[in-house]
């Protein structure tokens, strides 16, 4: 048991920005766009956050304030390539898998070509310190994770603007028919999952590693994707789904200490989340959860 | 010149080809941007394609060979992607199918019977078969369990990622990277094109991708079995009240898209690699074939032509490090290319307009 609860610090580390990306995709979907781009999206902003921590680390700026810029950074760009899946998918109809499946490819260049420009390497230079854990062993990640969890489920259920924001995603001609803007709600729905997979592009490299690479992001963008669905697109079901991943993640990485584990291969506990989401979305594929008029275009006027 | 216009925004091909010519120039003002020459990006390009290297004049078969070769997964991938893509399905689990081809095939030229030819046959027959049971599953768990196919197959993807290291660090002689080398029965190189291509890995794969471009052109446009995908992929219910057996169609279209991704990591083991590979992450060839396929308009000629300018793209990286150009140029423009397709939506916008304007016209609204 003692093991368990040790493993605590390092299950939160690895599942606070899974927990804020899927928190992103789930806004996204409510209101009736798919966001497929959430793995570059990470990626982006964990290369800029990177980028931006190690230089403002060596020109001497204080280490919590550049930690603190650093995640601004990811956060802002992270919302700024997010535009383009949002001018596709909200102003001109495009496929959104398609747009999507763009800003990932182009954010595989993106990063390692910034990389190249800026460090004359394949990564970011390699920080000196990143974030540092508190009294309990836990990162401020987590708290940053709960509170996007907390304002979220506030938003969408306990103010009218979530309530219109969902009916986007669900009938929006009814909504649009009672005065509420589909294109404007859906931008801030885009946006909002663009801002939250940079930040959590930013938490990656700030707690987990000490540089951007190509493999800094290494699916947790999709992982967070299929968090959504899993978490049946409410947020006490997507941070239960986050949990699991992270746990079973966490659980590959600490079986190698314990002995009666380290017969089995350390990748058959790498496999356990995605057969478990696989199972999952089977046994509880009655009832389809997600939001009706995700990943459909909208035409204003067309019935 | 409205009717050239009009011409133009109605062809499939002549907007690829628009979208692949923006796709390059931003990426040309992007090189432009931070400081290098884009002429040395269009300089390795022309070596890759041609062989010629410009500044010194010489000449070497051997790029036009590699790039070709560098094309085969490009385009099987494609094909993969545009087959599924048909009956409405966005097939993003080629990387899976093609890592448990490339897994099998690695696994029977380990361990299968060293007869020459039956070798390999055998081991691309296996990456074959695992590539539609891998894609099949997929269309199963659509129609039947109306799990998204986007998601089911990322899940996918990383279980043969990790599978595939299961399985070949239990092959002979495997390290943490790599197997023992293959017997020469499983190879697929091929004699007569590295003599005369300066031993270049050019092989017996560029066969069997022709051959699976004119299956894929066949099943699509020449049988029953195509139209009624095409049909599924249009409409779906139309196509089952009109006596389509739609999980049917969706199974089975996904378990044939699975195959042609399965024999590129087939193809890719046996024809590029003299040992098994023990991954350590993906090729992406699988999500490459992705845009492929939509630059190709999902027709067997336009993904050919597209799979060849990947790789062309892919051959030229190490032509463009030498040259001081950073080589994630080549994914930056093919992320281009891909946004630029999902943009082109604005073009039926554009027409619609115009009809709009030409209607109000001819009834004599102001």
């Amino acid at each position: 048991m003692s093991m368990l609860w040790g493993m605590l610090p390092s299950v939160l580390m690895i599942v606070a920005p899974i927990l804020i990306t899927a928190i992103g995709g789930m806004i996204c979907e409510k209101a009736g766009v798919v966001n497929i781009a959430l793995e570059g999206l990470m990626a982006i902003g964990a290369c800029t956050a990177a980028a931006a921590h190690v230089l403002m680390e060596a020109s001497g700026m204080n280490h919590t304030l550049s930690l603190f810029l650093a995640l601004t950074m990811g956060f802002v760009v992270g919302g700024l390539f997010s535009l383009v899946h949002a001018l596709a998918a909200i102003n001109l109809n495009a496929d959104q898998t398609i747009s999507g499946t763009g800003i990932n490819l182009l954010a595989n260049g993106v990063t390692i070509f910034a990389s190249q420009i800026l460090f004359s390497a394949d990564r970011t230079r390699e920080f000196r310190m990143g974030m540092q854990t508190d009294a309990l062993g836990i990162y401020p990640t987590a708290y940053i994770a709960v509170a996007v969890v907390v304002l979220s489920w506030f938003i969408l259920y306990k103010i009218p603007f979530g309530v219109h924001l969902r009916a986007c995603g669900e009938h929006p001609g009814a909504a649009e028919s009672v005065g509420i803007n589909v294109k404007k709600m859906r931008y801030f729905a885009v946006v909002a999952s663009g801002v939250l997979a940079g930040l959590a592009g930013g938490c990656v490299v700030l707690t987990q590693t000490i540089q951007y690479t190509s493999n800094t992001i290494n699916g947790r963008g999709f992982i967070a994707l299929a968090a959504v669905s899993f978490g049946r697109w409410k947020p006490l079901g997507v941070t239960g789904a986050a949990f699991l991943f992270g746990t079973a993640q966490a659980f590959a990485i600490i079986a190698n200490n314990i002995p009666a584990l380290r017969v089995l291969p350390t990748e058959v506990f790498n496999i356990l989340p995605y057969v478990v989401t696989l199972a999952a979305l089977v046994l509880f594929s009655g009832k389809n959860y997600a939001p009706s008029a995700a990943g459909k275009a909208y035409e204003k006027g067309a019935s | 010149m409205k009717l050239t216009r009009q011409k133009l925004i109605q062809s499939d091909g002549a907007v690829s080809v628009l979208v692949v010519v923006l796709g390059f120039l931003v990426g040309t003002v992007l090189v432009a941007l931070v400081g290098k020459n884009p002429l040395n990006m269009y300089k390795a390009l022309f070596q890759a394609l041609s062989g010629y290297n410009i500044d010194n004049g010489r000449m070497n078969v051997r790029y036009i060979a590699e790039t070709l070769n560098y094309s085969v997964p490009f385009i099987l991938c494609g094909l993969s992607m545009g087959f599924a893509k048909r009956v409405g399905l966005f097939n993003i689990g080629g990387e899976g199918q093609y890592i448990m081809g490339m897994t099998i095939a690695q696994a029977i030229a380990l361990l299968g019977p060293r007869i020459p030819v039956l070798h390999w046959m055998l081991a691309m027959l296996g990456a074959v078969v695992i590539g539609s049971l891998w894609g099949g599953v997929v269309g199963l768990l659509k129609a039947k369990y109306e799990v998204s196919e986007v998601v089911s197959t990322i899940m996918l993807n990383y279980v043969a990622l990790y599978l595939s290291r299961i399985i070949c660090l239990q092959l002979p002689g495997a390290t943490t990277y790599k197997t023992a080398n293959f017997p020469e029965t499983a190879l697929i190189g091929n004699a007569f094109f590295q003599r005369i291509t300066n031993n270049s890995l050019l092989n017996n794969g560029i066969f069997m991708m022709a051959g699976s471009v004119l299956v894929y052109w066949f099943i699509m446009e020449k049988t029953s079995l195509g139209y009624g995908m095409r049909a599924t992929g249009f409409n779906k219910d139309a196509a089952r009240a009109s006596g389509i057996p739609v999980i049917k169609s969706i199974s089975i279209s996904m378990a044939i898209s699975g195959a042609f991704a399965g024999l590129a990591g087939g193809i890719v083991a046996l024809g590029s690699f003299k040992y098994g590979r023990v991954l350590s992450g993906m090729d992406n060839y699988g999500f490459d074939g992705i845009a492929v396929a939509l630059v190709g308009n999902c027709t067997a000629l336009g993904t050919t032509l597209a799979g060849f300018l990947f790789g062309l793209l892919k051959n030229a990286q190490a032509l463009m490090q030498g040259k001081q150009i950073p080589k994630e140029i080549t994914f930056i423009i093919q992320g281009l290319i891909v946004i630029f397709i999902a943009l082109r939506s604005a073009l039926k916008l554009y027409q619609e307009y115009l009809d709009k304007k030409q209607l109000q016209k001819e009834v004599g609204v102001k």
